[in-house]
């Protein structure tokens, strides 16, 4: 270690924080460009209908209103559609099927909110008031939103029977269906889990800005990924080419999976920009949050674990109905397949899993990503069969989920389900949490809680996760429209500091930090000289963005492999300096040293003499600057025991999270209070889909949570004092170490509330959010 | 928000000549429901009256046994009030139980009351505690005030100017807080004068109400367990996402039993 | 028409923020009030961090946007603009206020203090301030500054709060990040107490 108190393993402040405490934080709606004009969207307000004309005639008598632009003049000007980048296999072998999704509608809306027409204003009030104005007859057609009986409903896109985008399988479904034909006892279940809202506090935003001069445009976005939204633009979309784009995110408040997409308001707005030759902003209103962010989660399973004599798992299978929304948005199709079957193994050693879903079409938001991605639902799943089969086996649910854990020697291990883990120790985690939670006290509270008319209960989660998704090729193979590696450059700096470029974007995960401690901790070059550069194209070479809790296990990778290049070439020209045999110089904490004579010279010297080159080897090109690809080998697999304790008010109803444990394996941390706040923000994600959030439509296809009074989300009075620590089994293949840690919070804590829930009431299931009400339908027997 | 004209009177004379003086007039008090109203356009006035100048409709007083607070006296200064705190601690701890913070440093007693938003707190007190509202030219009978979902016994252009409380022996209110929103999904005040007893309910009807079959139950026997034996029935209870009528029929008795137990507790 | 109007916004503009044009000023223009702007004078006083401002406010503004889009101090966040998240929070008078749910006509002759307002004059950040930092508090740190807003608050009223207590006074703040606990101990360390 080159600093105890800034390299890896240092709780360092995070720099970041002073903008943020001191209200200069820049986000996008910060921005303003000279000249600038403002946009608002025309939405539909029905979940289906046709549209059959649209008048624009009074909006454009509004004071103030500039231009006016539908799908109709998007699709002349030749845009394309916005894309679904992962194509899905189905169990035939054919390609998932995909509904065209234009950016701005044009003949069809297919959900409340969806945008089919945008006025550019003077003012952001004229353009609202525009948008007021602007008539539209529509033909209203049946809605389908009801996911279990969507296939039978009607069709929603054209040459897309049954409303299914695909039929996928995963797994041995003759094995599995003979190993459970032949379990001593089967655990059945019936699953809801529930459609979430992803809420960010900063609203979605965007502004375009066109140089007529250049033909250069530049986007301003709310992206977790710009890269990747330049990408899609001009690849797809076909907005500009790729080299005259440029996409910036600057402090981005909040993403949780809902900024990762490309969407239609950010493709609208750059290329109004171009047709009104002023910049355009627009900024979403909550409501537009509500209805056009893509949702999360969403699934309707059946489940069951065949157990044998002695509790050992045999078989698994899995039938899921997946709600796609009524577009395929741009991961919509991966989540519930390669990131949920593929989960299903969890922390056993369960032969024989079989999963099949079915993605379905209907007339609701899109859904995708949303914190943790495919991942919660698959442990929503196995860790809630699982607590169900110890309950109707008179199990200890701490005993029989270890009697099927996978062992620390089984490593590396072949699930049934394609993944392959490559390290971990589960019973570790477990010890850890029942030690936390103190598990040998709960009988003794259970009755004391009695005594208070409240009803005690407490539930376990043993999760897996499969982070920094990978290695490219593979992910391609299986449809990933990308490569999933990730970039990063170091430029050593004439006078010795570092300027650091990464592919990763830090929304909230501290990267300006954590990035330079890496980068200090490699070089041995102080910790504030190293500047952290993300989310802006045009500094950074390329990138993949920050999603799947893959930001330090790939991105920081990466810099770990930029920083060995620039060692290696820096210790040629130490040699050099000190003129010596290449092989005799060594780097340590900042010095290239050359052991026989005990001389050494810094890395600034060194850096110094890259720019100066007074004297210098003659076979070398000046500079030390150096960047690095890093395509992981494999996932990186975080794993961990959540366990919740609850306490249920019998008059009410109301549930009260009591205690809440995550003991989570990360491999190593690179800053725990960091880390520590990521866990803490999962956590509350994860609660509040067990006991608060729901986003629910009526039967027409209207969001009836469309608002924060409606829709609720945790606060602060809703969450106990979360217990959190943490255990280590380094991630094998990556030069750090590490695995990733920003969605664990929210993958076991949900199953663990709802098992908590679950113990106290003494009932198998119920469905998500366990709200007061339906906890008190079950209290009196409903 | 559509465009408006905003006025600020600084007497009542003032404020009432405004508000004849326009076609479509909107008092403004603390602004908690008006403004998000007004910004999602379901409201446009084409004028609004800020009240916050006239200074006489702020503080609180006491008188004999009555306890006067200014419609405009925000739930906060309720909350903090040494009057309050002394003569009708219930009303205080009510207060303390609307929304968060920044709600209750900015919403108005009057607004709220004037507003009759069905799960409002304060109409909970109002209808239980003796009270008078007084307006500019006339004043009416808590128990009378409430009409309806959204209505009032007010009539156009008519300003509460404070309202009047009688002192209870002693009192307790219990609320089932909706988890989203904070307003009261069942709100239930039981007050004893003098061994008389007044419960009044919010957020179970479509406005808050005394709940005279628990008062005769109470009357002869102050006991938790008495409310036992009373018939909710939930026949025009509200009914929504957050809570079914029968659920509220259910969290009324709960709450009343928990208000009775916490004024026997003192 | 439209020309003429710009150039007025523009001269009011530069007499509001006191500097050269700033382009925040299209949330509202004057073209498009439907009704005239009435009989309210438009071009007030306010008092922001101590500091007397000039700026010209339309009957319909709110607090959160003439301070975000008239005098650029975007430090003050617009979460959900209907008095529901707590982003927007700033002091009145020393007690928190929605400011997007405040008309900025109301606030004349009240002190108003924002997040750019804490630090001393040689820059040292106030408790809260450093607390956050301390704590690693923020995390995307967009509801941060209402978050500060909110703790500053709550400290003045109560100086030494229990830890629930300080949950209680900062649940009018969403924070999607989810990083409630560390906002709890960095109120508790500026209240000298331990976290």
């Amino acid at each position: 270690m080159s600093n105890a108190d800034t390299g890896i393993g240092a709780s360092v402040k995070r720099r970041e924080d002073l903008r943020f405490i001191t209200g200069e934080g820049t986000y996008t709606d910060d921005l303003n460009q000279p000249g600038q004009t403002y946009a608002a969207f025309v939405r539909s307000p029905y979940a289906r209908a046709r549209i059959d004309a649209i008048d624009v005639s009074d909006a454009l008598n509004v004071d103030g209103v500039i231009m006016i632009l539908t799908g109709a003049d998007m699709a002349a000007d030749g845009l394309g559609d916005l894309p679904c980048g992962w194509m899905v296999k189905q169990k035939d072998g054919s390609d998932m099927v995909t509904a065209p999704h234009p950016p701005l509608a044009t003949e069809l809306v297919n959900y409340v909110g969806e945008p089919y027409a945008l006025v550019i204003a003077d003012s952001r009030h004229a353009a609202r008031q525009g948008a007021e104005a602007v008539m539209t007859d529509f033909h209203e057609l049946n809605p389908v939103v009801n996911l279990a009986s969507a296939a039978q409903s009607e069709q929603i896109h054209a040459g897309i029977p049954d409303n299914r985008a695909y039929d996928w399988e995963l797994g041995d479904k003759p094995a599995t269906e003979a190993a459970l034909a032949g379990a001593a006892h089967i655990t059945r279940l019936d699953l809801i889990n529930n459609r979430l809202i992803p809420n960010a506090m900063e609203p979605r935003a965007a502004l375009g800005v066109y140089e007529k001069g250049t033909g250069d445009y530049t986007l301003y976005t709310t992206s977790q990924n710009p890269h990747l939204e330049r990408l899609v633009l001009s690849a797809f979309v076909q907005v500009a080419p790729e080299h005259k784009l440029r996409v910036v995110a600057p402090d981005v408040g909040g993403g949780f999976g809902s900024k990762i997409f490309v969407y239609a308001e950010e493709t609208a707005v750059i290329w109004a920009a171009a047709k009104v030759g002023r910049p355009v902003k627009w900024v979403a209103d909550r409501s537009e949050s509500f209805l056009a962010d893509a949702h999360g989660r969403d699934h309707v399973t059946h489940v069951e674990l065949g157990l044998d004599q002695s509790g050992r798992f045999v078989g698994l299978k899995v039938q899921t109905t997946a709600n796609l929304g009524a577009y395929l948005s741009l991961f919509g199709s991966a989540v519930p397949t390669y990131l949920y079957g593929t989960l299903l193994a969890g922390q056993y050693r369960t032969p024989n899993i079989y999963v099949e879903v079915q993605g379905v079409y209907t007339n609701t938001s899109p859904v995708d990503a949303y914190r943790g991605a495919g991942r919660p639902e698959a442990t929503y799943v196995l860790e809630r069969v699982v607590e169900t089969a110890a309950r109707e086996l008179g199990r200890d649910p701490a005993d029989l989920r270890r009697m099927n854990m996978i062992q620390p020697g089984d490593f590396p291990y072949q699930t049934p389900v394609a993944l392959v883990y490559d390290i971990g120790d589960y019973e570790a985690s477990l010890d850890r949490a029942l030690e936390a939670i103190d598990y040998q006290g709960f009988p003794a509270r259970r009755i004391a809680s009695k005594d208070q008319g409240k009803r005690r209960g407490i539930g376990f989660a043993c999760y897996i996760e499969a982070c920094g998704l990978a290695p490219s090729q593979l992910a391609i193979q299986l449809g990933a429209g990308v490569g999933l590696y990730e970039s990063g450059e170091i430029r050593l700096n004439p006078t010795g500091n570092a300027t650091v470029f990464t592919g990763s974007h830090s929304h909230g995960q501290g990267h300006e930090t954590t990035f330079a401690q890496i980068v200090s901790d490699k070089l041995g070059i102080p910790f504030d000289d190293v500047e952290v550069v993300h989310g802006d194209t045009g500094r950074v070479e390329f990138g993949l963005g920050t999603y799947g809790s893959r930001s330090l296990a790939v991105g920081g990778s990466a810099l770990m492999m930029a920083g060995d290049k620039i060692i290696a070439k820096g210790r040629r020209i130490a040699a050099h300096l000190m003129q010596a045999s290449v092989d005799d110089v060594s780097f340590e904490d900042g010095k290239f040293l050359l052991a026989a004579s005990n001389q050494s010279v810094t890395i600034q010297e060194v850096a110094f003499a890259a720019y100066v080159p007074t004297s210098y080897p003659e076979d070398l090109e000046p500079g030390l600057s150096e960047k690095a690809f890093y395509d992981p080998k494999n996932f990186t697999y975080p794993a961990g025991t959540h366990i919740a304790e609850v306490e249920i008010d019998e008059a009410t109803g109301e549930v009260d999270l009591v205690a809440l444990v995550a003991v989570d394996d990360f491999g190593e941390i690179i800053n725990p209070m960091i880390v520590e706040g990521q866990v803490h923000g999962g956590l509350a994600q994860g609660v509040g889909q067990a006991l608060l959030e729901h986003g629910i439509y009526d039967e027409q296809g209207q969001l009836v949570t469309g608002s924060l009074m409606d829709y609720c989300m945790p606060r602060a009075d809703n969450l106990p004092d979360f217990i959190v620590d943490t255990t280590i089994t380094p991630c094998t293949h990556n030069p750090l170490g590490a695995k990733g840690c920003g969605e664990a919070g929210a993958i076991g804590s949900t199953a663990a509330v709802m098992n908590a829930v679950t113990d106290a009431l003494g009932v198998k299931d119920l469905s998500m959010p366990a709200t007061s009400e339906k906890v008190w339908r079950i209290l009196k027997g409903e | 928000m559509y465009p408006f004209k905003y006025h600020r009177p600084t007497s009542l004379e003032e404020a009432a000549s405004l508000y004849n003086g326009s076609d479509d007039p909107v008092y403004l008090s603390g602004g908690m429901t008006l403004i998000p109203t007004m910004k999602q356009r379901l409201a446009a006035p084409a004028d609004v009256i800020d009240l916050s100048g006239i200074e006489s409709l702020t503080g609180i007083s006491v008188k004999g046994d009555k306890l006067t607070i200014g419609a405009f006296t925000t739930h906060a200064a309720v909350m903090a009030s040494a009057d309050v705190r002394k003569h009708i601690p219930v009303l205080a701890y009510l207060a303390a139980q609307i929304g968060d913070a920044q709600v209750r440093n900015r919403g108005t007693i009057g607004g709220s009351v004037a507003n009759s938003d069905p799960s409002a707190d304060y109409p909970a007190a109002i209808v239980s505690l003796g009270t008078t509202i007084h307006c500019q030219n006339r004043s009416i009978d808590g128990t009378e005030f409430f009409k309806d979902l959204f209505e009032t016994a007010l009539e156009p252009g008519e300003i509460i100017t404070s309202i009047e409380f009688s002192m209870p022996t002693r009192a307790a209110y219990r609320k089932f807080p909706n988890p989203a929103s904070r307003y009261a999904v069942v709100g239930v005040l039981v007050a004893d004068f003098g061994g008389s007893i007044r419960v009044g309910v919010t957020g179970a009807g479509p406005c808050a109400c005394r709940a005279s079959g628990m008062e005769k139950v109470l009357n002869d026997n102050l006991k938790p367990a008495a409310i036992d034996a009373v018939e909710v029935p939930d026949a025009g209870f509200n009914s929504d996402l957050h809570a079914s009528a029968e659920y509220r029929a259910h969290l009324v008795k709960v709450m009343a039993k928990r208000a009775v137990a916490a004024m026997l507790e003192g | 028409m439209s020309t003429r109007l710009s150039r007025r916004r523009f001269i009011k503009s530069v007499i509001a923020s006191g500097v050269a044009a700033s382009a925040t000023s299209g949330w509202y223009s004057a073209a498009q009030a439907n009704r005239p702007a009435g009989t309210t004078e438009r071009l007030i006083s306010l008092n922001i961090n101590g500091r007397t401002r000039r700026v010209d406010v339309l009957p319909q503004e709110t607090l959160a946007s003439t301070l975000r889009y008239k005098l650029g101090m975007t430090g003050t966040k617009i979460g959900c603009n209907r008095g529901e998240c707590g982003a927007c929070t700033v002091l009145i008078d020393d007690v928190t206020h929605y400011s997007c749910s405040m008309l900025t006509h109301s606030v004349r002759g009240r002190s108003v203090t924002t997040v750019e307002g804490l630090q001393a004059a040689d820059g040292t950040l106030h408790p809260i301030q450093q607390a956050f930092i301390d704590e690693l508090a923020p995390q995307c740190g967009y509801c941060t500054p209402g978050q500060i807003m909110a703790a500053v608050a709550l400290l003045k009223d109560n100086p030494k709060p229990t830890r629930d207590e300080v949950r209680v006074g900062l649940s009018g703040n969403l924070c999607r990040c989810g990083a409630y606990d560390h906002y709890l101990s960095a109120v508790l360390r500026a209240s000298g107490q331990s976290t």
